[in-house]
């Protein structure tokens, strides 16, 4: 298996690439272009977060790249294997998180987990091992004799993604991995999906309409909506691209925040400043980094701030510049 | 081809296990049967005296049609499982491995299968201790019989259940089957006793024959042509189901 992955090897190369990739659905005469043409690729090592309103053409696209369906345009080379010539060699090689589970509440997790590696060709006592480390690095250690459907939220969660991992893929899909956990049970699973790529070097790629996981998670992000990949970078660049921080300065009185306003408005990459009163709001690129030095400029002139705040926009505002709608359900 | 034999395998004793940690759903499959066997044989014992009534006596009659019905019926509502096990992702976490599809549903068949035949089992003994007398080897082939239709069944279901993959979609649509092929092939009452009108609709139900070959294979007539049709259905029964069955799990991924 590992001669024919001419361009998955090493740390760097590129483990998804699509081309042209696209699905239609055609249902009672009507065709829907559920993902129109989506080019992209992920390295080797990255966690790349696929973002999108509900609707937008993510679950098609994963489904696609997991082989749960079968593209009708495009290509694409999956962990080193064409999807269409190839899909049981993606299939050895991909883990896939599904968002619906993977277990059968009656049915046990140890035993779920050494029938699943079986289909691997894993032996049962390399898979009881591998099923035994794995929930315990996954704080499941506890489980294996207990049936599915009486874990909790979370740690039915971990135990799909133990289920996942179980063949040691090199790339692993998470769809929306956090929906319906509470906030403690979410920090934990990131923590853990961080893990897996820091200490191990799986590629994560992670769907989600989570603004705050796809900001905590990602390395790099794509943004799809109505089936086309709209934006793609990483968080922070996205975020700089699209609004720029927010600074927001408060003065003594209306004069010094005139003047305040004509040299933040010499700002490099500065929009017009706004002065309302004595407040002065201004969006330039890096809120952080600009901030002194227009501080130390108006010193120079003896003005003083009374208040000064940098907002950073979030990835909501991303989405909402970039396609006109929140991606809040 | 080794990995398909291992894959099915895999998916049968995976599926075995938790049946076998069910024994409630086995034992409620059988309890259908057995009610008819105590509460509407005994009924038959009567009847079996009026004109018109086939060979042999009423239990002979009536207990080929019982293990026909619990083929029929313990293959049919299998697909209500299969669509919990789709909700659950678990076909799909299966999907996702390079495991065969054939193996996906085959081992779930095999494991409703081997249901069916315990079951099988136990309704024929039960019969016995009403005053069925049969011999050992026509019991057994009655059980391939029963094991073919099975699974032609098995496979049916679980393919109707995953194109519909909602069980208020799939309910109806099981009844709607059940019912008709349950009245028309003389499961309860003999054919024989129906007006012409009745016996000609019923000869197109496939499942009569298959009573019918079950009837006369109690009564120890193996070589006879009604047996011989009846195999022939059954065979082209589970070609029909297993075909239908891999079309349909391998167009999930379409």
């Amino acid at each position: 298996m590992d001669n024919d992955q001419p361009n998955v090897t090493a740390d760097g190369q590129i483990m998804i690439e699509t081309k042209g990739l696209s699905r239609i659905y055609k249902t009672r005469g009507k065709t829907v272009e559920a993902v129109r043409g989506v080019d992209f690729s992920v390295s080797s090592g990255e966690i790349v977060g696929f973002l999108g309103p509900n609707g937008a053409g993510k679950t098609t696209t994963l489904k696609m790249l997991t082989t749960l369906l079968t593209p009708t345009g495009g290509s694409a080379r999956v962990a080193g294997f064409d999807l269409r010539k190839d899909p049981v060699g993606v299939r050895r090689a991909i883990g896939y998180v599904s968002q619906a589970g993977s277990t059968a509440s009656e049915a046990r997790a140890g035993e779920e987990l050494v029938s699943h590696a079986r289909f691997y060709g894993i032996d049962k006592h390399t898979a009881t091992q591998r099923a035994r480390d794995l929930l315990a690095a996954l704080d499941l250690a506890d489980i294996w004799e207990r049936k599915c459907g009486l874990l909790s939220g979370g740690q039915r969660r971990r135990l799909d993604i133990v289920m996942g991992l179980i063949h040691q893929p090199k790339l692993v899909f998470l769809d929306e991995p956090s929906t319906g956990l509470d906030p403690q049970s979410r920090a934990n699973l990131w923590t853990h999906i961080r893990k897996l790529r820091d200490e191990i070097g799986t590629t994560v790629f992670i769907t989600t309409h989570y603004m705050d996981e796809a900001d905590a998670l990602s390395d790099r992000l794509l943004v799809i909506d109505k089936g086309e990949i709209v934006a793609e970078g990483t968080p922070s660049e996205l975020k700089r691209r699209v609004s720029g921080d927010a600074i927001t300065l408060t003065f003594r009185d209306d004069a010094d925040a005139r003047q305040a306003g004509d040299a933040a408005a010499k700002m490099p990459g500065a929009e017009t400043p706004v002065v309302e009163g004595h407040l002065v709001r201004v969006h330039v690129p890096d809120g952080a980094s600009a901030l002194p030095a227009l501080l130390a400029e108006l010193a120079r002139a003896d003005i003083t701030a009374t208040g000064v705040e940098v907002k950073k926009p979030t990835l909501d505002d991303v989405f909402l510049s970039l396609t006109g709608r929140s991606l809040r359900d | 081809m080794p990995t398909i034999l291992s894959d099915t395998w895999t998916v049968f004793s995976r599926a075995m296990l938790l049946s076998v940690r069910q024994p409630l759903w086995v034992a409620i499959g059988i309890l259908q049967p057995i009610l008819y066997l105590t509460l509407f044989g005994p009924l038959l014992e009567r009847v079996a005296s009026v004109p018109g009534f086939p060979p042999g006596d009423a239990w002979v009659v009536f207990v080929p049609g019982l293990l026909v019905q619990l083929g029929i019926f313990g293959g049919l509502f299998v697909g209500f499982g299969i669509i919990a096990e789709w909700r659950a992702g678990v076909i799909d976490r299966m999907m996702v491995t390079p495991a065969s599809r054939v193996a996906l549903i085959s081992g779930r068949v095999l494991r409703d299968v081997v249901v069916l035949v315990v079951q099988a089992i136990i309704l024929t003994g039960c019969a016995y201790f009403f005053g069925l007398r049969v011999p050992i080897w026509a019991v057994l082939i009655g059980l391939v019989l029963i094991a073919m239709l099975g699974a032609a069944f098995s496979y049916i279901s679980y393919a109707v259940g995953l194109m519909t993959k909602s069980e208020d979609a799939f309910a109806p649509l099981v009844n709607t089957v059940a019912l008709p092929v349950l009245l028309l092939s003389g499961i309860l009452l003999p054919m024989s006793l129906a007006p012409a009108w009745l016996q000609v609709l019923s000869a197109i139900n496939p499942f009569k024959h298959i009573v019918d070959a079950l009837r006369a294979i109690f009564r120890g007539e193996v070589l006879s042509p009604v047996v011989a049709l009846g195999l022939v259905l059954a065979i082209a029964l589970i070609a029909l189901g297993a075909w239908f069955g891999n079309r349909v799990f391998a167009a999930q991924t379409k």
